[in-house]
């Protein structure tokens, strides 16, 4: 299973702050993005636009592998300061 | 206590000074960037704030940003403190506390520090209005 967290205003939009999602394989950031926008509709826009994704706490890019046991976090703009 | 830190309750400036200043006797030169909460953001009034983090990978980044001033910066230690919940007007949110022989090396360690935490910390600032909640998205 994967482990989806949410934060700030993409926390108040999916309405729970974590999900778990199971993945078939090992599969590219490029792709599971496609999976989360089609199991969350409600942030498919601002997970094209504006969102960073970090796995395992750190910045992931498109090629970035994802597999069974990652934590994937949806960071939107940062704003602390 | 550790110098990088995210917490709910407030910090002593001075404390936290103090702390960072234990570390060498070769210290010279003290600076402190210390970020509190405004009134009115945007035209709009107040009321309060709020901030959340990821809390690990938060303390990650400011514990990286810590090592890197120290590294590129000819400082010889760095505090990097932030608050999360709710915050109300006038209290504190924010200290960088930068220390080195000469005061060049701490003030420029000390700019980069703050706008190093607000690029890359994933820490997330709720205002809250009259006339409603707003998580703000853009950089100050």
């Amino acid at each position: 299973m994967i482990t989806i967290k949410f934060f700030a205003m993409l926390k108040n939009k999916v309405g729970r702050d974590e999900a778990a999602i199971s993945i078939p394989g090992q599969i590219t950031l490029m792709e599971f993005k496609d999976i989360l926008k089609k199991e969350f509709p409600c942030i498919s826009g601002f997970i094209d636009k504006s969102v960073l994704i970090s796995v395992n706490q750190e910045f992931a890019a498109s090629g970035t592998i994802i597999k069974d046991g990652d934590e994937v976090a949806l960071l939107p703009p940062f704003s602390g300061g | 206590m550790s110098l990088v830190r995210i917490q709910k309750k407030d910090f002593s400036v001075s404390e936290e000074v103090e702390m960072v200043k234990a570390s060498s006797m070769s210290i010279g030169g003290v600076v402190v960037f210390l970020g509190t909460a405004r009134d009115v953001s945007k035209g709009e009034d107040i009321i309060e704030l709020e901030f959340e983090s990821y809390p690990e990978m938060a303390e990650k980044k400011l514990n990286d940003i810590r090592e890197r001033a120290i590294k590129n910066f000819n400082i010889i230690e760095m505090a990097l403190i932030h608050r999360i919940g709710k915050i109300a007007i006038g209290e504190n949110i924010v200290l960088i506390i930068a220390a080195a022989r000469h005061r060049n090396d701490a003030f420029m360690a000390c700019e980069w520090a703050i706008s190093e935490l607000k690029r890359i910390t994933p820490i997330w600032k709720k205002e809250t209005t009259k006339k409603g909640d707003v998580w703000v998205e853009e950089r100050p």
